[in-house]
């Protein structure tokens, strides 16, 4: 047993505190406000490598554990959480599953461009009828001998308007039930490929959410994921480390509001005193420390599980449920102790509260996460 | 060319300072580590001049003078982009013990540009690179805004009170770098934290020399005083706190 991170994790955990710090609070509230994608934030990203971290060297990526990838994504959601999900969907969704079951070709043009943050991915699972149920998938891939036609609509995607890559799930043998989908790896361009309206969010405002149609849409061969069958296996098995991601993702909510809550009660003063020195407002702040740690450990981890190369699905829900529902707990209690002002944007604790809010939904709901970890119990 | 940049090990700017052993040591316990401020513009600046194709600058090396807690201080140097660091393996007392260990380095490894912060955000003596052109016999520019190179020439601006100079120069040189050498220091990408593994950290012992000075003791800054507000309008009361609490009345 070991708490203590390595120097080199130290130094991403501090480069992503630097880059958060210095290069994402600034335009923060007016990009949150004004839904705007953070383009050159995205690109500053790419070039720090966070795109790509966990891809291995070889093909352009930074080679990092996923330790060191929990560090950065706290630190980066700490300030911007719409900046953290491009990237964790980048890392997590898309390019994890390129590395474990692409072929030379797709992780040459494919992989390589969204390590190094040339290319930005989006994972395209989610339908109007398949949310939590991801098995009913209405989107068609249907076999055509050279090429697969795809004919269908996909809901909700991150980064659906400006990714170049997508790697999309869809039914191709539907009598197999889940064994006949299929995943595919293509350019976000292909003909008879539409995107719907920027969706106008309660929270996460900057990433861009959007449908994407696909109307008799041409997928060569070659550009099937894995085995015929095997697209809900790569979609449920990139969900297990995405979670990762996306408990991190709720673990910076989390510390980010609690870190502006601890400054402003030694700050603000009523009845002749700081808020701290109120009992209330003090043990409220130890509440949160305490389940803000737990979440870190369990986040910790099921990234250490996937690092030693053990079974990591259990811990990843449960690091997924916990830190979700920590983050919605601590940023609401955020505001609390932030009186009216929590209220204001200028503060950003009620953006963080917003932006938890989605935690508990996204990379299955909280109540999908009870079913994946009580399914865990028995097996 | 090569530039070596002078590496100071400091505690993180928010550190709260203690003091052991009677007030002669700092306490250093759950301390962070950071490269010096002024340390982390120079390296920037320096790998900057590197990648710019302009000049030809072939290798950026740092240096310290330290234990081996500054190891990786020196590491996240590597990483930024330096290609080598060197440490010298000892407790630095004072700023002439500092400037003349790296001038003992520099007596067999002889650098075009020696780079130094204008102060160490600990002890902010302001004397390494003084001392060290000192050593080096050669000139030593302070307050340096601006580090050009081109074919060759040197051009360096310096910050002077109302104004700034404007000075060209030929090599060797220690140049004593001010805020403004370059915008922001630079944030180690992933791939540079990764190449970092490879680069070589040699740790060379100090050669023997008595420090100059010796630490009597430390001292906080007394404690400011809290401020009173009072309404404009109870006068009495104010005039009753000079007398009762200030007692200047
Ligand atoms: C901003 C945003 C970004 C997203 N990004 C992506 C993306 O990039 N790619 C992608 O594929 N998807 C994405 N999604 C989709 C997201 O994963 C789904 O919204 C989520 O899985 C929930 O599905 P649903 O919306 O259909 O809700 P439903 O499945 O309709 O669930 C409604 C409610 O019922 C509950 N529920 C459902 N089934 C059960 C059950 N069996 N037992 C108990 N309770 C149940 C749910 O927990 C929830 O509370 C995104 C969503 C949002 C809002
Ligand atoms: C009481 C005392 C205790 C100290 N304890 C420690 C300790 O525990 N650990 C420790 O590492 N240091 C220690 N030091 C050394 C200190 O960190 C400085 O390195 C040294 O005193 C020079 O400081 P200065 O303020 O005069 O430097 P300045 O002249 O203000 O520094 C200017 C520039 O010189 C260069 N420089 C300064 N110091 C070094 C260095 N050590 N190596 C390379 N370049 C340097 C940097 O480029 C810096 O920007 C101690 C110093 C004192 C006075």
């Amino acid at each position: 047993m070991n708490f203590e991170l390595t120097e080199e994790q130290e130094m991403i955990r501090d480069a992503a505190r630097d880059f958060a710090q210095r290069e994402l609070l600034a335009g923060v509230i007016e990009r949150d406000e004004n839904a705007t994608y953070p383009k050159e934030q995205v690109k500053r990203l790419g070039e720090l490598g966070f795109l790509g971290m966990l891809v291995s060297p070889e093909y352009d990526g930074g080679g990092m554990d996923t330790v060191s990838y929990v560090l950065a994504m706290e630190e980066i959601s700490k300030v911007d959480a719409s900046v953290s999900v491009i990237m964790s969907v980048n890392n997590s969704l898309v390019c994890w599953g390129v590395q474990k079951y692409g072929s030379e070709a797709q992780k040459e043009e494919f992989l390589k461009p969204m390590a190094r943050g040339d290319k930005i991915g989006a994972f395209l699972l989610s339908e109007p009828e398949a949310g939590s149920d991801a098995t009913s998938q209405r989107t068609t891939a249907v076999d055509m001998g050279d090429h697969y036609l795809v004919n269908g609509i996909k809901n909700w995607i991150t980064s659906g308007g400006t990714a170049s890559v997508y790697l999309l799930i869809a039914h191709t043998h539907p009598e197999k039930k889940h064994h006949g989908i299929n995943a595919f790896l293509i350019d976000s361009k292909l003909e008879g490929i539409s995107v719907g309206p920027h969706e106008n969010k309660m929270g996460m405002r900057a990433s861009d959410t959007h449908s994407v149609m696909f109307n008799n849409v041409k997928i060569p061969k070659e550009n099937r994921l894995g085995e015929d069958g095997q697209g809900f296996t790569i979609a449920m098995r990139s969900l297990e480390g995405g979670r990762i991601g996306i408990a991190s993702q709720a673990l910076g909510l989390a510390s980010g509001a609690y870190e502006l809550a601890l400054q402003y009660a030694q700050e603000r003063k009523t009845f002749g005193k700081e808020i701290f020195k109120h009992q209330a407002i003090a043990f409220k702040l130890a509440d949160m420390a305490v389940e803000i740690e737990a979440a870190r450990f369990f986040c910790l981890k099921a990234a250490w599980l996937k690092d030693q190369g053990k079974p990591y699905g259990q811990a990843s829900a449960m690091a997924k449920l916990y830190a979700a529902e920590t983050a919605m707990k601590v940023t609401t209690e955020a505001v609390q102790i932030h009186g009216g002002n929590g209220y204001v944007k200028e503060y950003h604790v009620e953006r963080l509260m917003r932006e938890a809010k989605l935690t508990q939904i996204y990379e299955g709901t909280s109540e999908i996460q009870k079913i994946v970890i009580s399914r865990g119990l028995l097996a | 060319m090569k530039i070596l940049v002078c590496i100071s090990n400091v505690p993180d700017t928010t550190t709260k300072v203690k003091f052991t052993d009677n007030n002669k040591q700092v306490d250093d316990a759950g301390v962070q580590w950071i490269i010096n401020p002024w340390d982390e513009l120079a390296l920037t600046r320096a790998i900057e001049l590197k990648e710019d194709g302009n000049n030809s600058i072939d290798e950026v090396c740092v240096i310290n003078v330290g234990l081996s807690k500054c190891d990786a201080t020196l590491r996240k140097a590597l990483a930024i982009g330096a290609d080598k660091a060197i440490r010298i393996d000892a407790d630095p007392i004072d700023a002439y013990y500092v400037a003349a260990q790296i001038a003992d380095y520099l007596k067999n490894n002889p650098f075009d540009i020696v780079l130094s912060g204008i102060e160490s955000s600990d002890y902010n003596g302001s004397s390494v690179g003084g001392m060290l052109s000192e050593f080096m016999d050669c000139p030593a520019i302070s307050s340096m805004t601006k580090l050009e190179i081109e074919n060759g020439n040197v051009t360096i601006h310096r910050a002077i009170p109302g104004g700034k100079q404007i000075l060209e120069l030929t090599t060797p040189f220690v140049g004593i770098v001010q805020k403004g050498i370059t915008n922001e220091p630079r944030i180690p990408a992933m791939r540079g934290i990764m190449m970092a593994r490879k680069k070589p950290l040699e740790v060379l012992s100090a050669v023997e020399m008595e420090s100059l000075s010796h630490i009597v003791e430390f001292e906080l800054p007394v404690a400011k005083a809290s401020c009173k507000m009072i309404d404009a309008e109870h006068l009495e009361e104010l005039v009753n706190l000079l007398k009762s609490e200030a007692k200047v009345l």
